[in-house]
């Protein structure tokens, strides 16, 4: 309960939000497209906060992040698919059990390759990333719902308004609070210098996997939301350009800043989705010229992000 | 005896394979011995090669020697550029920025060349430069791409490997891929070295997009991932900054994904390199010709 009280402030301008999103919501005031961009910002915060736990806050760069997002969607579209599941409520255990499944294989890769130096781990993470999209490639082969190159049809749209809002919610106070903890210290200790964290008497791997685990977690609660909000999954939307989304966002918020990961998911999604009601469909193609040169710019002018806290 | 005869020329398939990918390898594992930096671009000047040697052949008619000589030149120099250009403002930043804006040069290679008004996302056909010939053997039959391919990539590498361990820029490289440091006090100019590597590993990159584009006439802006990906893969699995590791490690590379494909299935060739690039980081992340053990 005590967090709970310390993060007042935070949980006062939540409510305000929520009823202010709620009443744009109510009546169709807005779009029922601009609803949905403004739920997947919700659900890309999730999972970008998974991706500072482990890059912006533990040093480990990853690669492969949205592998553990599509783990995550295509388990939880699978358990509602076989269920029938169709309410919120029956929905919630489902959606855990999304993101333990991706918590739970990334601890089982995170065993040998957390051992990885920053760029071999990069590779690695790319490598399981790709491992992962065959396999969602070739998927029909094992369960014929799954679709495989197809995509996955006919999913049920649960995510709503207030799933979303309250889950989002609900892991950024888990999030901040694991961060402000001892581990959290130690997380940030192993980024600073992990042989000094080393000899303090930290064990390294041990919090190396613990917050590795934890971020694939929060990737697969992101993924179970998105399933159930577009109701339609393709292996080539959890490829290594939605894990360079992520990657954005990590590093224009600022490594290991909350705030900044949740205002870059936001403005990130607005910026992406808004240039698609902006520009022409002959200019679209530009963005993705124009969001690599944003990030080489961005790595020689501030390394550690916009909103980052210290700069070493 | 067909089994034996298949199998002999899916061996002949993986190694013409296995040559593209040394090919690249080579280039990954000098950069990476020089400026511990995996250039993610690699692949992309890999397919800018293909892509120069298209429009030479198809739009100048040049005749295929000059087209090997003007494509060799315009990739190292896309390649020096790159260096010049975004790599070298983060000499001194932290690795992963390097890292990050390589991933970034990668992709705005790929999504610049993809406009429409230049290349297009589309496939192209590689113009053939020359007739197709096979040579009949008892149970095997050998093309003469095939054997141009391996003709031009023994003496490609056998000229690097003279350059590498017989020349003074050799021995620099090796100097600044020991201590970079240390090799600056000597008086080696680190810039210079680590731009000659740049140069020499593009225009082996665009050597390998010509002879790709010739075995495999199919060409399209995204062509560089996968092999890029590969041939790193290759280049680990030699032991990364070794020089005779990379060209084993890409020929092994290949041979196993023809084999896969042609035994097994051809959907689990790209997971099945993975994994060996997963079981090769955890049981001998120094490759097969590593000596020394990385800390980690």
């Amino acid at each position: 309960m005590r967090f709970f009280l310390e993060s007042k402030k935070f949980l006062l301008v939540s409510v305000v939000v929520y009823i202010l999103l709620k009443i744009l919501f109510a009546n169709n005031f807005i779009s029922i497209y601009i609803q949905q961009i403004t739920l997947f910002a919700l659900i890309v915060t999730v999972a970008s906060l998974g991706l500072n736990v482990i890059y912006g806050y533990t040093g480990q760069f990853s690669l492969g992040h949205a592998a553990f997002y599509g783990i995550g969607a295509y388990t939880s579209a699978y358990l509602t698919k076989i269920f029938g599941i169709e309410g919120v409520f029956s929905f919630l255990p489902v959606l855990l059990i999304s993101g333990v499944v991706a918590g739970c294989i990334g601890y089982l890769i995170g065993i040998p390759i957390l051992r990885l130096r920053d760029d071999f781990l990069a590779i690695a993470t790319l490598g399981f990333g790709t491992l992962v999209r065959v396999i969602l490639d070739n998927s029909d082969r094992f369960a014929e719902v799954l679709g495989g190159s197809r995509g996955f049809v006919g999913i049920t749209k649960i995510t709503n308004l207030e799933l979303t809002f309250f889950s989002a919610l609900f892991i950024v106070l888990i999030t901040k609070n694991l961060i402000y903890s001892r581990y959290g210290l130690f997380l940030r200790s192993i980024r600073d210098d992990e042989l000094a964290s080393t000899s303090i008497g930290i064990n390294t791997s041990r919090m190396k996997l613990m917050a590795f685990s934890y971020g694939c977690m929060l990737a697969g609660i992101g993924g179970g939301l998105y399933a159930h909000l577009y109701t339609f999954l393709h292996p080539s939307n959890f490829d290594i350009l939605k894990s360079i989304d992520f990657l954005i966002i990590v590093i224009i918020g600022g490594m290991g800043s909350i705030r900044g990961t949740i205002y870059a998911s936001i403005i990130w999604v607005g910026f992406i989705e808004g240039l698609r009601i902006v520009l022409p469909v002959e200019l679209l193609d530009l963005r993705w010229v124009v969001i690599p040169i944003l990030l080489i710019a961005l790595m020689m002018w501030k390394p550690y992000g916009l909103m980052a806290k210290k700069i070493k | 005896m067909e089994l034996l005869g298949y199998i002999i020329e899916q061996t002949i398939n993986g190694l013409q394979l296995g040559a593209v990918y040394a090919l690249i390898a080579l280039g990954y594992t000098m950069v990476y011995g020089v400026l511990r930096l995996i250039n993610f671009a690699h692949g992309d000047i890999f397919m800018l090669g293909a892509f120069i040697a298209y429009f030479l052949i198809t739009k100048f008619g040049m005749p295929i020697y000059l087209v090997f000589i003007i494509t060799m030149l315009s990739t190292g120099l896309a390649g020096y550029l790159i260096e010049k250009i975004a790599y070298k403002p983060l000499r001194n930043a932290p690795k992963i920025s390097l890292l990050i804006t390589a991933v970034g040069v990668s992709l705005f290679l790929e999504y610049f060349l993809s406009l429409n008004a230049l290349f297009t996302p589309n496939y192209i056909a590689f113009p053939r430069p020359f007739e197709i010939e096979s040579y009949d053997f008892a149970l095997f039959t050998v093309t003469n791409i095939q054997l141009l391919i391996f003709l031009i990539t023994f003496v490609s590498l056998f000229l690097v490997y003279l350059l590498v361990y017989r020349t003074k820029y050799g021995k620099a490289m090796r100097a600044v891929s020991y201590d970079r440091e240390v090799a600056s006090l000597m008086g080696i100019g680190i810039d210079g070295i680590i731009s000659f590597t740049f140069i020499v590993g593009a225009s082996l990159a665009g050597l390998g997009g010509i002879l790709y584009g010739i075995a495999y006439p199919q060409i399209n802006v995204f062509m560089g991932i996968m092999p890029g990906i590969k041939s790193f893969i290759a280049a680990v699995l030699g032991g990364i900054g070794i020089v005779h590791g990379a060209v084993l490690g890409g020929f092994i590379i290949g041979l196993l994904e023809v084999f896969v494909s042609a035994f097994i299935s051809s959907t689990f060739r790209d997971g099945l390199i993975f994994i060996i690039l997963l079981l090769v980081l955890i049981l001998k992340p120094s490759g097969i010709f590593g000596k020394r053990i990385e800390k980690v």
